[in-house]
């Protein structure tokens, strides 16, 4: 069964009342310019709701000390209260055990963390990386860089004009150089949800090894990490209602444990002498420093958050949206929709004939609803579709028909300012 | 929306989008330079004569946003006939009401119905886009090819947030 079907399945029966989640998010009372907020750019970041800024409340008054050192009583709770939080996160994504999840500052350096550790100890000269045209710039990037350094090579995955991948080309690209393969779990810049499942048995019966940036999926679909068998799996807090500057990079025990870490520091070793310092175990191994305990602990409470209402219920309701809005904007005039994949989550990207996203972001700003535009840190799929920009609305739970309708309806100012 | 006097998109600017003046490009230009903002795609193309210290003649083409376009369509009307001293102070003017170091009812200027581009200095990711076509046109007098929103070592670097 597809996500999608899923979704539509579970939506039966789910008393979903998008008023009352509402009122969780004190920030979607905001007026701009006199409207009401219409935050429509929930892929660049999500909003938090009231339990979660409770909870870094609560931390920062009553339970913060330096985690994995002190003897005394705040800092055993609040080194409890971490080790929660990575619970939480295991359980989130099915992970087999709670040291397969490495609190990182976000997806960005989650895939950095396993290029320099995975990458640079396993991919050499002449071998190959395959990513996809889908990519967002922070899975091209670090594996630029590694190329650069070892004279490795990277083949990209092509896709078709719905902004589907073309499966048949990513298979023809392995070969006994192939070494790795990344590839987004859900479109940034399109919304199309990639068939990773069967993209990674592929790699696997190839013995190579899969990272899985699950940036744009994790605030939208069920992760099973043990479902998909995927070897890394990452994703960032502050796109499903957590804090900034926390995110996880997951990771199969036995891959983590041949790796060589990332950063050096206090709290990822074992013993130091001058001669030999001997690193921790994992996860901590991968953790060097203070890490950004209130945020990790904040980021738990969010999966919290959103494990009450469902992540089945979740997709459900911004499929719902995400096909009003579809809809409309493929019956307006002068309105393009890009990306029109047959699976998509939560993301509408479209452009206006005539109308620079730029100008198009401005305008409706103008009218309180909140969209991005530009090249959505993805410029390769920019590029297969001879676009500089697009203008992109992208759903949470927490959005309702009648916003997009609002969005609709500034489109529609929007032409007629440009007609 | 356009009843309101703060808006940037007033008609003039809508006028000069719709209808780009000196839009085209100088085949036998003494002077020429590309301005390109990598952080939203805009790009555009101008081509400039010198006639001693005056400018003969000039045009530009592109793809970029209304602002962007009109910013470059009433630049080229106005600087041209004028000479590269008259066309740099306005650079710097211009530039300066973009950026909101020029206080335009106190502070002395040239600018006339430039001045609808002061709307910008509230949308900081925009300024760039009004700016881009001025950068083009220091860079074409300084016979420098190519000119970007993104190189330190350009003089009408605007340290101002990402687009």
């Amino acid at each position: 069964m597809t996500a999608i079907q899923t979704a539509l399945k579970s939506r039966q029966g789910t008393g979903f009342d998008v008023e009352r989640i509402r009122a969780d998010f004190p920030i979607l009372n905001l007026k701009v310019g006199g409207k009401p907020l219409v935050y429509l750019d929930n892929a660049a970041s999500s909003q938090m709701p009231q339990p979660v800024i409770d909870r870094l409340v609560r931390y920062q008054t009553s339970q913060h000390a330096n985690i994995h050192r002190g003897v005394h009583y705040l800092s055993e709770t609040a080194t409890r209260e971490y080790e929660e939080a990575r619970r939480k996160l295991a359980h989130f994504i099915n992970a087999r055990e709670e040291r397969e999840v490495i609190f990182t500052s976000g997806t960005t350096e989650a895939i950095n963390l396993v290029m320099h550790g995975h990458g640079r100890k396993f991919i050499g000269a002449g071998d190959e990386i395959i990513l996809t045209t889908l990519e967002h710039h922070s899975n091209i990037v670090p594996w630029q860089m590694l190329c650069e350094e070892k004279g490795a090579k990277i083949r990209v995955v092509p896709i078709n004009d719905a902004g589907e991948l073309l499966i048949d080309e990513y298979e023809k690209l392995f070969n006994e150089r192939t070494k790795f393969v990344g590839v987004m779990h859900v479109s940034n810049a399109l919304g199309t949800i990639n068939p990773i499942k069967s993209m990674i048995e592929f790699a696997h019966a190839r013995g190579v090894p899969v990272l899985i940036d699950g940036a744009q999926a994790a605030p939208h679909l069920q992760v099973d990490v043990q479902d998909l068998d995927c070897d890394f799996y990452a994703f960032s807090g502050h796109k499903l209602c957590g804090p900034t500057g926390i995110g996880i990079l997951y990771g199969k025990a036995a891959l983590l444990e041949r790796m060589q870490p990332f950063k050096g520091g206090g709290d990822m070793i074992l013993s130091v002498t001058f001669e030999k310092t001997t690193y921790n175990t994992i996860p901590y191994k991968f953790e060097a420093g203070t890490p950004p305990i209130a945020a990790a602990i904040g980021l738990g409470a969010a999966v919290d958050y959103l494990s009450g209402i469902g992540m089945h219920a979740i997709a459900a309701h911004e499929l719902d949206l995400l096909n009003h809005a579809t809809a409309q904007l493929s019956r307006m005039p002068g309105v393009r929709v890009i990306g029109t994949a047959g699976e998509k989550a939560a993301v509408l990207s479209f452009m206006v004939d005539g109308v620079h996203p730029h100008d198009v972001g401005t305008l409706l700003n103008q009218d309180g609803v909140a969209i991005r535009t530009g090249h959505h840190c993805a410029q390769p799929v920019m590029q297969r579709f001879k676009l500089p920009a697009t203008s992109r609305a992208s759903f949470a739970f927490y959005n309702t028909t009648a916003e997009v309708d609002a969005l609709v309806a500034g489109i529609r100012s929007v032409q007629k300012v440009f007609s | 929306m356009m009843a309101d006097p703060k808006s940037l998109y007033q008609e003039v600017i809508l006028d000069h989008n719709r209808k780009p003046r000196n839009y085209g490009t100088l085949a036998h230009a003494s002077h020429k330079a590309e301005g390109h903002n990598p952080l939203c795609g805009d790009h555009l193309s101008l081509t400039m004569n010198l006639d001693g210290d005056r400018i003969d003649g000039i045009a530009f083409h592109g793809e970029s946003c209304a602002i962007c376009k009109a910013s470059a369509s009433m630049m080229t009307a106005t600087v041209k006939g004028k000479t590269r001293a008259d066309a740099e102070t306005l650079i710097r003017e211009f530039r300066d009401m973009a950026t909101g170091k020029l206080d335009l009812t106190g502070q002395p200027h040239h600018l006339g119905r430039l001045t609808v581009f002061a709307g910008v200095r509230d949308l900081p990711t925009r300024v760039k886009c009004a700016i881009l076509p001025w950068h083009t046109l220091h860079a074409a007098f300084n016979s420098v090819v190519s000119a970007s929103t993104e190189s330190e070592d350009d003089p009408m670097h605007a340290p101002i947030g990402d687009a």
